[in-house]
């Protein structure tokens, strides 16, 4: 043993401790010795400079807010700018009777009474020298009645602030969300140093998703302002040391949309309840995305009085409403390529094995009939002219034979029932049902049951199915690209405006929908030219006559059930509400897509190939013609798109 | 008559009835009577500093009340009894913080509470207590200064916690946590060599941290205590202000309630971290130096009591309390003013908050109990 035991030796450690606990006092006292002098220093030495800061004149830090960003469409035409506007600003440490102050301007006609309430609770989180903004965008008349009375508002001003401004108003305003003022949900998730003398944040659409690349940051400038808050040049050393931060304007957006073909798709559609979505198969860009009706988003920038906000929200057209991210529909017989390919993968038959069809359907064991569209049948028909007449009874059997947890997962692979992942919020799911989600769907055991009966309807998108929209153009640009998938997206670059430099965003590709025999594409494709160009194609009227080569699909979604047994009814007998919606997907040119098209009209007159073909074949036109052939076009059919009457008997 | 009688009447006359009380309840007369001084005068100040709030000074008062009932009862319990528990409030506190860390509530974006189910507690403020004591109890038995594998031993023993405490992140209690655990080594007899190896240690310490510890607020804030001037809107607001109003405070201050700097808002967290500015503006130097007095009162009364304790647990367990209050009171004061970089260390017994003054007021009961004048108790 190298060295002793230790023992514990109690009078050496009392010693030990009685010493440390003396150095421990001296750093006591020195320490706080230090925190006196500083003490000193700041309340004796340098009082008079604090005391002129605290008291006298101060040093106020007034924010710079930055420029929004712009969002441009594809080519650079611009959708948001900023333009110039007057606010009316009040800044509380400046303002005796906050109440007074506001019932004045109430009085004046500048705010509207009921909103007080509001604006002091905005008033209450803000920091006493912010100036905080009480009306946004006044009018000339405004302007002026403030002016003549601004004595009478100590504390209130008005200021020139830039402000969200959408040139083209309603244009692809679901696409392109809009602005409003902060609320108090937006201050939890915004970093307010950052939105210090801002007032307007995204609240929708790409105005909300891109929001930190919009947004920029901040600068700051000092003001000695005097004790009634206004700004003084002083003399002295005071004024040299000034600080001015410029702000950093925040980055442009180059959209994926092409403003021709949108605003072509909005005529087109206008006075519907109606989506359209165009998609580039080769990335997922976005070309076209409309919703109608729709709202001025300028009014949001504005501010909204009660009544303006309710008449947009309770209006039953619902022209706030995404129908083309929100809108579920019963897909129709547009789902049937994609049923043609599933039962192609699964072997339930070849593409050359043709059916009979005499307008109806027999399960063994059920006396009710699937009825087809067409009440006496379309004949023999292999898969390709299934496709192309839309024969129902064709893909009630093969429905039949998949049954849904197959179809299910195979539909499941063209991003039917999932969010696509569009760069945007609030995109719904649609229903892709299986066995499974139905035990999960209801909650009494006989409804979780599923009927074979429940599958057949599946076969021509009907029953429990459900898509968005843009779900639709999503698969159809899948099978234009032969099971290529990319996410849609809107946004396809981001100009960084301090440097000039033009960021490219790669497109972000998912995974394919797979097929055992790549012919398979051939068929669907097939029917889907079929189509749009066979004598015997649904869709011929519309589209066969174009210059380039199209494949399509129409469809019409029931809304309401017509018995069976009942006499099939027209359209155009039933009450608006109550009519089938239409819907027609396609993508152009044959060979080589470059842009594939959904459209679904609500309630439409007519059905998908007499009423929303038309409009899909107008947005390819617009977007693969050059302007020549597009006059061209525009001559040789005369009486051009108004409503095409559907022809009795033809609801497909 | 007999002698011992005549005695007892002389010492009854000599003791008043209020100090008979208080040596029989272990509590320390003139700590006890500063105590009630500086709660006393922190009341007054957070009525000026909370706007005229009859809410929060009510609550204030509460909660300094249930911290005294709970320094009466803690200075109850015997020291024996005191040393045998801390071993195992130290393992409950560690097994709580690491529940905080998986199961924790999050309040202002720090997840720093445990929701028992009847009250929710945060771990971090029993740790201030346990580690000082549970560090004592490691060393009470062993020879001193310590040996070089029992400092190892404390090194994790206070690491563990502090490190899981900053995660939270509460930069200000885990530097407290970590203070206590210090204070004990140090009064221990840690070796003038190994105090200069840590400082040594630090310089790279404080690297790592840097880059790898300190959250992104945590690295603002030190950023803008080297140079407030650089964020005048977000972190440097609360340092410009708050020597704006104590330095236009001046000697004699601008009078209670009348401070501009905090009646017109212009001090951020004036209540809470920041309210010896408020005692600065409105009650200028002179208020000042007599807060620090009676605080410095209270940690060197605390101090003496801990040199005259009987056994090496007691010694060194409240010599820790008292010093750590120390560095409570030197970090807020430094913060406060410009001299240290603002961590949320409140001043206390003035700041507004509850658990940090139950904790605080737990600390000094504990320290009557391990110093009060028993006969011959717990060796």
């Amino acid at each position: 043993m190298p060295r002793s035991v230790r023992i514990k030796d109690h009078h050496a450690e009392t010693q030990l401790f009685e010493q440390r606990a003396a150095i421990a006092a001296v750093i006591m006292v020195i320490a706080m010795g230090l925190v006196i002098s500083r003490l000193v220093w700041l309340q004796v030495v340098k009082y008079e400079y604090f005391a002129d800061l605290s008291q006298g004149n101060r040093i106020r830090i007034e924010p710079i807010p930055p420029n929004r960003g712009l969002i441009l469409d594809r080519n650079g035409l611009p959708l948001a700018t900023n333009a110039p506007s007057y606010q009316l600003e009040l800044t509380k440490e400046q303002v005796e009777d906050i109440d007074a102050t506001l019932q004045g301007i109430a009085a004046i006609g500048l705010i509207d009474p009921e909103s007080i309430p509001n604006i002091k609770r905005d008033l209450r989180g803000r920091r006493s020298f912010d100036a905080v903004p009480i009306k946004l965008q006044l009018t000339e008349l405004e302007l002026a009645r403030f002016a003549a009375r601004r004595h009478q508002f100590p504390g209130v001003e008005i200021r020139p602030r830039l402000t969200r401004y959408y040139p083209l108003a309603e244009s692809a305003v679901h696409a392109i969300g809009y602005v409003g003022a902060i609320s108090e949900e937006d201050k939890k998730r915004l970093d307010l140093d950052d939105y210090a003398g801002t007032t307007l944040t995204g609240k929708n659409g790409v105005e909300y998703a891109y929001e930190n690349q919009l947004h920029g940051k901040a600068g700051f400038q000092q003001l000695l302002v005097n004790a009634q808050g206004r700004s003084v040049e002083r003399i002295g050393d005071e004024a040299a040391k000034l600080e001015r931060r410029e702000p950093i304007a925040g980055n442009d957006l180059f959209l994926t949309i092409d403003q021709r073909v949108q605003q072509a798709a909005e005529e087109a559609l206008r006075g519907q309840r109606a989506s359209a979505v165009a998609i580039d198969p080769a990335n997922g860009d976005i070309i076209a995305f409309v919703s109608t009706p729709a709202f001025d988003p300028n009014l949001f920038a504005r501010g909204l009085s009660r009544p303006e906000y309710l008449a947009l929200t309770e209006d039953p057209r619902r022209p706030m409403y995404d129908r083309v991210i929100r809108g579920v529909y019963p897909p129709g017989s547009t789902v049937k390529p994609m049923m043609a390919l599933a039962a192609l993968e699964y072997g339930i038959v070849t593409p050359e094995n043709s059916i009979f069809c005499r307008g109806a359907y027999r399960m063994p064991g059920v006396s009710r009939p699937w009825r087809d569209w067409k009440p006496g049948g379309h004949g023999h028909v292999d898969m390709r002219k299934s496709i192309a007449t839309s024969c129902d009874v064709y893909f009630y059997d093969i429905a039949n034979q998949m049954g849904v947890d197959r179809i299910h997962d195979y539909l499941e692979q063209f991003g039917m029932g999932q969010t696509t992942g569009i760069d945007i919020p609030g995109e719904k799911n649609g229903l892709l049902p299986s066995t499974d989600w139905k035990k999960k769907a209801f909650r009494r055991k006989e409804h979780q049951i599923w009927f074979p009966g429940d599958t057949i309807s599946i076969g021509i998108g009907q029953g429990y199915m459900t898509a968005t929209p843009l779900q639709l153009a999503h698969a159809t640009a899948t099978i234009a690209n032969r099971g290529q998938r990319f996410k849609p997206r809107l946004v396809r670059a981001i100009r960084n405006v301090t440097t000039g430099e033009i960021s490219e965003l790669k497109p972000s590709p998912l995974p394919p929908a797979h097929v055992n025999d790549p012919s398979a594409w051939d068929v669907a494709i097939g029917g889907m030219y079929d189509v749009a160009n066979a004598p015997y194609g649904t869709a011929r009227g519309a589209t066969a006559n174009a210059p380039y080569k199209i494949a399509g699909k129409s469809g019409t979604a029931q809304v309401f059930t017509v018995a069976a047994n009942e006499k099939m009814k027209k359209a155009g007998d039933l009450a608006e509400h109550l009519r089938d919606h239409a819907l027609f997907i396609a993508f152009a040119p044959l060979d080589a897509p470059r842009i594939a098209v959904a459209v679904v009209v609500e309630n439409a007159p007519g059905g998908g190939s007499a009423f929303a073909a038309p409009i899909a074949r107008r947005i390819l036109d617009v977007y693969l013609l050059t302007p020549e052939q597009l006059a061209e076009q525009e001559a040789k059919k005369k009486p051009a798109l108004p409503v095409p009457v559907p022809r009795p008997g033809d609801t497909e | 008559m007999s002698v011992d009688a005549l005695d007892s009447s002389r010492t009854q006359r000599t003791l008043t009835g209020t100090a008979r009380l208080l040596l029989a309840l272990h509590i320390d007369g003139p700590l006890f009577i500063a105590l009630c001084m500086v709660g006393a005068v922190g009341a007054i100040v957070l009525f000026s500093a909370s706007g005229s709030s009859l809410n929060m000074l009510e609550a204030q008062l509460m909660r300094f009340g249930l911290g005294l009932t709970a320094m009466i009862m803690l200075a109850q319990v015997p020291p024996r009894i005191i040393r045998n528990v801390a071993p195992m409030a130290y393992v409950i506190g560690l097994i709580m913080l690491l529940l905080v860390m998986f199961t924790g509530d999050i309040a202002m974006g720090a997840q720093r509470w445990l929701d028992l189910g009847f009250v929710r507690f945060q771990p971090s403020e029993l740790m201030k207590l346990a580690v000082p004591l549970a560090c004592a109890w490691f060393l009470h038995e062993r020879p001193l200064p310590p040996s070089l594998s029992s400092l190892l031993v404390l090194l994790l023993g206070i690491g563990i916690p502090t490190l899981l405490i900053a995660e939270q992140p509460d930069l200000g209690t885990s530097l407290l946590v970590a203070a206590s655990g210090g204070m004990v080594v140090l009064l221990a007899g840690l070796q003038i060599r190994y105090i200069l190896s840590v400082v040594g240690l630090l310089v790279p310490v404080a690297i790592v941290a840097w880059h790898f510890l300190l959250h992104d607020y945590q690295k603002q804030r030190v950023l803008t205590f080297l140079d407030p001037q650089s964020d005048p809107l977000g972190s440097g607001y609360h340092i410009i202000q708050s020597q704006i109003a104590i330095g236009s405070g001046g000697v004699f201050g601008k009078g209670y309630l009348n401070g501009s700097q905090v009646q017109l808002e212009f001090l951020p967290e004036r209540s809470t971290d920041f309210i010896f500015a408020v005692v600065g503006e409105e009650w200028g130097l002179m208020g000042l130096v007599t807060v620090i007095l009676l605080l410095m009162f209270v940690i060197g009364r605390s101090l003496y009591l801990a040199a005259t304790a009987h056994d090496t647990f007691s010694r060194l367990a409240s010599g820790s309390l008292a010093l750590t209050f120390c560095v409570y009171v030197f970090v807020n004061t430094g913060m406060v003013t410009g001299l240290l970089p603002v961590v949320g260390v409140p001043l206390p017994f003035i700041s507004y908050g509850g658990t940090a003054m139950v904790t605080l007021m737990a600390g000094f009961g504990i320290l009557m109990s391990l110093c009060a004048k028993r006969k011959l108790v717990s060796r």
